[in-house]
């Protein structure tokens, strides 16, 4: 399954700049193992933590939730609270 | 996690009532027991000696003679705190901000630590020890620390995201950007362009209670450590990786706190206690002087923003533009990234962008504050859209309803939003009376909006019913602004018993599994969460219980006002066994019982909030006074409304502190001026009204009730809603926080040439 996930600024250099790309994954878990293994680059960003937005609601941690192929999906930052 | 959507509409029994705090008495007497109220035999004091400047090589440091001064039981440097960090430069700039390894970046870096018998002694052993340090030149503002020839803090740090791709090592160490659409075409479009340039100083989040920590390690590798902190578990996790130890081997207790907002989210001198501790084989007691809070903790950035917007005459914004450049003290951060991010949020704009820029500097590593990033940002663009709707001829109240974000609105910061509030807190901001109310002389009215992220995260909570039916609550998430309350009423609401029978503690980094800290309002979000996934899981217990002791089939029994009930023709006769019951027998029907929740709670949902300022401001003196102030925000569902409305009120006292008084101020050697509270103002009862609350209530479909976070939200609007009413009041635009008095003259004198 094919779904377009766009990037925030920091992530796009390593994808030659374009500011979505396809993946094929089912969930957050596969988007990121696929992602580490197509751009090295990106793997210390998930390390150090990525959330994801499906349809505008944002997961920091439950990497098992579904990527629906009609949803939109954006990676931000992991923001920290005070 | 399952989710009963039924739950968001029903009728409560004890949840939204305004209970006793279960704190309250112990905390009016002096019984609770604070950070500095914990103590062990043999302990020992530790003092910390701190540098004098802001940035210098450390080229020797002497500590034999404070080793031998009689009563000394250890000093330690950074050679006793080796690199465990195996590679993780976020976790070696912590370790090197606790205990300066080869340079010192800022006023007040710690050098070395003693452990003594008493303070005099350890007074006396600081004044043994000699630090031959090389001065370096130093830098402390952001506009400053971004110039291509500014004294280098780090030969490490090479701006990220940068195009072209930097390759020099500066004090620049991120840019990062968000928007949409073209803003070149949108500025094209506009009847009306405004520019401006803002500023906000340095401030600290101002708790009350100092860090304090008593840390004991045993010679077999076994630690305990008690302490103020908004997470004991990531402590726990962070102390022992840094001192070499297993998770296991250090367990953390949290005392009660005396205010964090995000400042005891890191730690600063836990390490220190931990290794002084190791050494002399005894335990030992750290606690900071308000003078260390200052200098040696972490305050909020302080930044420089540029905002350019354009809008037609009709009030459509055609296009918006921010640049924020945060200092995040002297290790890097993304601190101006979430501003970034945070900026534009509250507005459904076709063509939007901010940019960010952090940069490192000679100043104190820069710690969360409540909503970290926005109230800056906020400030900047609340004063740019204010601005121009006064330029077309607009009420500003009618051009943030005229531009709101709303379903649907792709946000500033990339996904598009599901159901938000920021409408219903400007619609109820219009319709509050204090819109309509009459001004006095000098005096102006500010609006502003608010946005911030909330999040969840994990969490854990064990529920246990003790042999009499009570029930006792152990929770591993910190309780730091009442959420032990509403942990209490989400557990008798489920249980169907009494508030005063359910206890609630916070449990030890050995009694629960992981919790992330008391941040990103999320306390009450996912503990009440836990609680209540706990709660349900111990009635099916007990309904287990009732089948064996009826000897009838489970699902023939179910759970009503903290009773098990028989259901069914042919067992009408049983009467109902009620929770003591249940306990009372729970040897003979399998032991005893408990309720446990281990969860991530994950989207959170996004929080908007509105404010309305009334400001007098004297033009002889340029003294401001709050003579009104109104918060209007969505709760979701308030557990226990007080504590929502504490939250409103301490958020906007906050932010009314930093919008009007507080500030670092650092002079020209590097050295901060102003480390305590009789030069650094926070606001005391006398110079605030009563603030008004209106809580919303639109429930959040993420939780089991409709909770929403809340405790950061409130700090976002107050620097511009009072820089709004300021401007209004003086016909001078404000551009820079705080506005003291001396710059609040500046400013109407430079208006008036």
């Amino acid at each position: 399954m094919s779904i377009e996930v766009h990037l925030w600024g920091a992530l796009r250099p390593m994808v030659g700049g374009a500011l979505s790309i396809s993946v094929e994954a089912k969930t957050i878990r596969e988007l990121f193992r696929v992602l580490s293994n197509q751009y090295p680059g990106m793997e210390p960003h998930i390390k150090r933590g990525v959330a994801v937005a499906i349809d505008g609601k944002i997961y920091r941690d439950q990497w098992d939730t579904e990527l629906p192929e009609t949803a939109e999906i954006y990676l931000l930052p992991r923001v920290p609270g005070g | 996690m399952s989710m009963d959507a039924d739950l968001v509409t029903k009728k409560f029994k004890v949840i939204g009532t305004r209970v006793a705090r279960p704190d309250g008495i112990d905390k009016v007497t002096g019984r609770a027991r604070f950070g500095a109220d914990a103590t062990m035999p043999g302990q020992l004091v530790a003092l910390v000696l701190r540098s004098p400047h802001p940035h210098a090589i450390i080229k020797k440091i002497d500590i034999s003679k404070a080793e031998k001064l009689v009563g000394v039981k250890a000093v330690i440097t950074s050679a006793d705190l080796p690199d465990y960090t195996n590679g993780d430069r976020g976790m070696l700039d912590i370790l090197e901000n606790c205990m300066a390894r080869h340079k010192v970046y800022y006023d007040g870096h710690a050098v070395a630590a003693v452990a003594a018998v008493d303070v005099t002694t350890a007074r006396a052993a600081l004044k043994l020890i000699k630090v031959d340090y090389q001065i370096l030149p130093h830098v402390t503002h952001v506009d400053d620390a971004l110039k291509a020839d500014s004294p280098l803090l780090h030969t490490h740090i090479v701006t990220q995201g940068a195009s072209p791709e930097a390759t020099e090592p500066s004090n620049y160490n991120k840019y990062a950007e968000y928007g949409h659409g073209n803003i070149e075409l949108g500025f094209k479009d506009a009847d009306v362009i405004i520019e401006r340039s803002y500023k906000t100083e340095q401030t600290h989040q101002g708790y009350i209670e100092p860090h304090s920590c008593l840390a004991s390690v045993s010679p077999d590798g076994a630690a305990e450590m008690w302490v103020c902190t908004q997470g004991h578990f990531v402590y726990r996790n962070q102390c022992a990786t840094l001192l070499g130890l297993d998770a296991n081997k250090l367990r953390v207790t949290a005392s009660e706190i005396g205010g964090g907002f995000g400042g005891k989210t890191h730690i600063w001198a836990e390490p220190l206690a931990l290794a002084l501790s190791r050494k002399a084989n005894r335990p030992v007691k750290l606690t900071m002087s308000r003078e260390e809070v200052f200098r040696c903790t972490g305050p909020t950035s302080a930044t420089s923003i540029n905002v350019k917007i354009g809008a037609k005459k009709d009030g459509t914004v055609t296009a918006a533009f921010a640049e924020l450049r945060y200092t995040s003290g002297c290790f890097p951060s993304n601190w101006a990234e979430f501003g970034a991010m945070t900026a534009w949020a509250c507005y459904d704009f076709k063509n939007v962008k901010s940019v960010s820029k952090d940069a490192v500097s000679n100043r104190p590593k820069t710690a969360a504050y409540r909503a970290p990033s926005a109230p800056m940002a906020a400030f900047a663009i609340e004063n740019a859209m204010d601005e121009i709707a006064k330029a077309i001829g607009m009420d500003p109240l009618e051009l943030r309803i005229k531009n709101a974000a709303k379903e649907g609105t792709k946000s500033s910061y990339g996904p598009v939003y599901g159901p938000i509030g920021i409408g219903p807190t400007l619609e109820a901001a219009k319709n509050h009376p204090h819109m309509k109310a009459p001004l006095a002389k000098n005096t102006g009215r500010g609006v502003a909006c608010g946005f911030w992220f909330n999040f969840g995260g994990q969490t854990c909570v064990d529920l246990n019913v003790t042999p009499d039916g009570t029930t006792t609550v152990a929770v591993g998430t910190m309780d730091v602004g009442g959420s032990r309350a509403s942990l209490a009423l989400a557990v008798a609401e489920e249980l169907g018993v009494a508030y005063k029978d359910v206890r609630v503690i916070v449990a030890d980094t050995s009694s629960l599994g992981h919790n992330d800290m008391t941040d990103g309002s999320r306390g009450t979000f996912s503990s009440s969460m836990a609680a209540i996934f706990a709660a349900r899981n111990a009635i099916t217990v007990m309904r287990q219980k009732a089948a064996k002791t009826w000897e009838i089939p489970l699902d023939d029994i179910v759970w009503e006002d903290g009773h098990a009930k028989a259901t069914g023709a042919s067992h009408g006769n049983l009467a109902p066994l009620s929770i003591k019951d249940i306990a009372g027998n729970a040897g003979a029907t399998g032991g005893p019982i408990a309720g446990h929740s281990e969860i991530v709670a994950d989207n959170a949902g996004v929080s908007f909030g509105t404010h309305i300022a009334d400001c007098h401001v004297d033009p002889e003196t340029g003294q401001t006074k709050i003579t009104r102030y109104t918060v209007i925000q969505d709760a979701g569902k308030a557990m226990h409304p007080s504590y929502v409305e504490g939250q409103y009120q301490g958020g906007a006292a906050q932010g009314i502190g930093w919008a009007l008084n507080e500030e670092y101020v650092y002079g020209a050697n590097g050295r901060l001026q102003n480390p305590a509270f009789l030069d650094y103002r926070i606001p005391v009862c006398s110079d605030l009204p009563f603030i008004d609350t209106q809580i919303l209530e639109i429930p959040n479909p993420h939780h089991p009730y409709g909770v929403r976070g809340v405790g950061e939200t409130p700090i976002v609007p107050p620097l511009a809603a009072v820089s709004i009413a300021v401007t209004n009041a003086t016909g001078v635009r404000m551009t820079h926080i705080p506005m003291s008095p001396p710059r609040i003259l500046k400013a109407i004198k430079t208006h008036r040439g």
